[in-house]
């Protein structure tokens, strides 16, 4: 979830970027990416900075629909249980 | 319960966001700083007709740098990094606006020591350079206020409306647009404009951390 909020607020962020923030180990955050990639919500672009490799995963279209519907969804929650009071 | 957890989740969710794109940094201090140093120069800057370019960007320079501690101090204090990904969208934003100021005022400096052939030795108003300072500041200042909140792009629009109003008077009266008036406007909307805004940082920074 962090990682996807991260990537919903910025169009594109560095993995080391996002390592830093969520103050992650680069094979713990590697897992979660691999598994949000497969699950399709993210796609990660490989490329070259000042000769050094560069990763820069974003969220895919359904990532960010994924991610809209489960903030829609807690926010209901929230609201529901406001109107029941 | 449920509710409980969604309402959890939710802040995380708005927090990791807000801090990964939103500039957090304190900003009454910086323009506390900003105003007052802008009312020292305005003040130094007085009777000297010569150097007013100098002192201005001499003064402009310092200020930032003391801008820069601050940030880095507020940084070290919540023990967090001082150049973050927001730091470096802020420091983009800013940097053409800064720049193209700075370029101005060392091409007038230049010009000043040796004049342009086609000028006859004569340079334009000192005011000039002034509103395209004011120009320059505010388009910088908006261009940060993508990455901050409280009110900084609102604070940029009425920098630009002084530049405009600035402008429209050396159309209206170019006799009146001299040194001393350069130094009014400067001390003005870097020192007056600057200190009126941090006050209201100030004063409003509790609601906006209850919130």
């Amino acid at each position: 979830m962090a990682i996807m909020s991260l990537l919903a607020a910025n169009s594109e962020m560095s993995f080391t970027e996002i390592r830093d923030m969520l103050q992650m180990t680069d094979g713990n955050l590697s897992v979660h990416l691999k598994t949000l990639q497969e699950a399709g919500y993210v796609s990660v672009a490989k490329s070259y900075r000042n000769r050094r490799p560069l990763t820069t995963p974003s969220l895919t279209v359904e990532g960010r629909r994924a991610f809209e519907r489960y903030v829609r969804l807690l926010a209901d929650i929230v609201e529901q249980t406001k109107k029941g009071k | 319960m449920a509710t409980d957890w969604a309402a959890e989740n939710l802040q995380v969710i708005r927090t990791l966001m807000e801090r990964s794109a939103v500039y957090r940094r304190a900003l009454a201090p910086l323009m506390v700083v900003a105003g007052l140093g802008g009312l020292v120069t305005a003040a130094i800057g007085w009777g000297m007709e010569r150097h007013f370019v100098l002192i201005w960007m001499a003064a402009c320079a310092t200020i930032q740098c003391v801008c820069l501690l601050l940030v880095r101090r507020q940084a070290l204090g919540e023990k967090e990094p001082f150049w973050t990904l927001p730091a470096r969208r802020v420091m983009a934003a800013v940097l053409p606006g800064f720049c193209a100021g700075f370029i101005a005022g060392l091409a007038y400096l230049a010009s000043s020591a040796k004049p342009l052939p086609g000028m006859g030795g004569a340079l334009p108003p000192v005011f000039l350079l002034a509103v395209f300072w004011l120009f320059c500041h505010a388009c910088a200042l908006h261009a940060a206020g993508v990455f901050m909140r409280r009110g900084i792009r609102l604070f940029a629009w009425i920098i630009f409306c002084t530049a405009v109003g600035a402008g429209i008077f050396y159309c209206w009266r170019p006799a009146r647009a001299t040194n001393v008036t350069a130094n009014l406007l400067m001390g003005a909307v870097f020192g007056g404009l600057h200190l009126l805004f941090g006050v209201y940082l100030y004063l409003t920074e509790p609601r906006m951390n209850e919130t």
